[in-house]
């Protein structure tokens, strides 16, 4: 038998299914924001992710990212997982196999592409959006993921951190976000943002994500061990830390605090503590925390009128701020103290891993924009993005799927 | 006195009612109903069985005015809810017997306003 640690690899496998359950988590906090035609669409975008990304990544898609191979991505080596199987590969884990490592990877890969779907929510055709996130998925994600936590990769090699995916997943969503909600325009008809349709599935989806994400930032520590608790508690705090400061805000700027203002301001707490929880102390996820809603809420409430984009759902507003805020608070708060594997930021005397974390935040945000315009480009010509104005008013649920989620006579 | 239904498509709705208040008709009942003119519905599909002919969501809306109220009230939803294709609704005019303000018992063309 290999040299494997069964508590480490029992954790991550049981961190894998964790981040699985994210993926529904998200269909429900997406699904109750849309307008009640179009939330089977949404719902629908997510389990499609599940299942076609799922398959993608078993085929291709962890051979392309984390096989050793070129400077781009990975090789071809371990497509259909030919090789994966119950060894070690040491450059990943030293105690866990390859083919868990391998299944706890492939929620990230399921969930990244999910996440840019709040973008253009209500407004999408079915065929255009599963095109859309096979490529995106294989021409984006696969070799930024290859660079931030391959074999060889060169912003792993420079020096860039990224605990659980602050740049790889959150950064490179909300860009891609931001870049889609530009090219497909904004919804129809709309005098004003319609109210979400059912916040207490808002609810329910925060509840589910805040749980999966302590499988997202604690299992990404790969083991049983004083990185992966400390990552569990600065998730915890800053996820908490984010809730009160969006409160505080909206009670200070609106006169009363929000149901939907506090999970959002949760959710953006933990997209930007994700790139920094194994790098830093719980005080300095309180401190992150607090800070994710304030500059997550200018991206929602200011910049998003000002510029009048229709992020529908704010995909780039808290997943994209919010990861980028925190991928560069990894270069001020990281501790070699907290995390020996890791570190010094700014505030423990290492000004260059500011600018080494700035740096890979620039090239992500190049390299997602120019790919999702291209792949969008591509799609657009061959399958159409958008729907048709009638299909759209008539709702996607509708007109894409041809059922719908709720009744009013039986 | 004069009640005036409109049966709209859920999308005009602020549209029709912004154009109403430029009116000055401020008063109405706004009801989510089901329903199909000449559209004849759409098709659904639940677990590979197929149902056509379903029932299209509208909104029903209630306005009632005074007789000089009453070419303006109906101009004004005719701009706010047209668009030009089918499935744009109608608007029923109905005489208006009587109307009581509850709070003070009014009736009439007072208790309408």
């Amino acid at each position: 038998m290999p040299n494997f640690n069964a508590a480490d690899t029992l954790f991550v496998l049981i961190s894998a299914s964790f981040v699985m359950l994210m993926s529904p988590g998200l269909a429900l906090f997406y699904g109750g924001m849309v307008r009640k035609k179009n939330i089977l669409s949404v719902l629908m975008q997510c389990f499609a992710a599940l299942c076609l990304l799922s398959a993608a990544w078993v085929i291709f898609g962890y051979s392309l990212t984390f096989a050793p191979g070129s400077g781009f991505w990975g090789g071809l080596q371990w497509v259909v997982l030919k090789g994966v199987g119950f060894e070690l590969f040491a450059e990943y884990s030293a105690t866990v196999p390859n083919n868990v490592f391998m299944i706890y990877q492939c929620m990230f890969a399921v969930i990244t592409p999910a996440l840019i779907a709040g973008a253009f929510a209500e407004r999408i055709r079915f065929s255009a959006y599963l095109l859309f996130t096979l490529l995106w998925s294989t021409f984006v994600y696969n070799p930024l993921c290859h660079w931030v936590w391959g074999s060889g990769g060169w912003l792993r090699n420079m020096g860039v951190l990224d605990f659980a995916g602050g740049i790889v997943v959150h950064t490179s969503a909300g860009i891609a976000a931001l870049v889609m909600t530009l090219l497909i325009g904004r919804r129809k008809s709309l005098p004003h943002n319609p109210s979400p349709h059912n916040l207490p599935l808002v609810a329910i989806g925060t509840g589910l994500l805040w749980f999966g994400w302590f499988g997202f930032n604690a299992g990404s520590a790969l083991g049983v061990n004083a990185v992966a608790v400390n990552a569990f508690i600065v998730t915890n705090s800053a996820a908490a830390a984010s809730g009160i400061s969006w409160c505080i805000l909206e009670w200070v700027r609106n006169g009363k605090p929000t149901l939907f203002g506090l999970l959002t301001g949760c959710i953006a707490g933990l997209a930007t503590i994700t790139p920094c929880a194994g790098f830093v102390t719980p005080a300095a996820g309180l401190l992150i925390g607090f800070f994710a809603s304030i500059v997550c809420f200018i991206g929602v409430a200011l910049l998003k009128p000002k510029f009048n984009y229709d992020d529908s759902l704010d995909a780039f507003g808290v997943h994209g701020i919010g990861g980028i805020f925190g991928s560069l608070a990894v270069g001020l708060y990281a501790s070699r103290s907290v995390n020996p594997a890791g570190a010094d930021g700014y505030f423990y005397g290492n000004l260059r891993q500011l600018g080494i974390q700035t740096l890979g935040v620039l090239v992500t945000v190049l390299f997602v924009a120019i790919g999702t315009v291209v792949i969008y480009k591509l799609v657009d010509f061959f399958v159409r993005m958008r729907v048709d104005e009638e299909d759209e008013l008539l709702g996607l649920d509708l007109s894409q799927h041809h059922e719908r989620a709720y009744t009013i006579l039986e | 006195m004069k009640l005036i239904i409109a049966i709209i498509q859920p999308h005009r709705l602020d549209h029709v009612r912004a154009e109403l208040y430029k009116q000055d008709v401020n008063l109405l009942s706004v009801s989510e109903i089901l329903g199909h003119g000449r559209q004849k519905g759409v098709t659904e599909v639940y677990r590979g069985v197929k149902e056509s002919g379903n029932l299209l969501r509208k909104i029903r809306l209630e306005i009632a005015v005074n007789e000089a109220f009453v070419e303006r009230t109906v101009a004004a939803i005719v701009r706010g809810a047209k668009t030009g294709r089918t499935g744009d609704g109608k608007i029923f005019i109905v005489p208006l017997d009587e109307c009581v303000r509850i709070r003070t018992e009014e009736r009439g063309s007072t208790a309408i306003g």
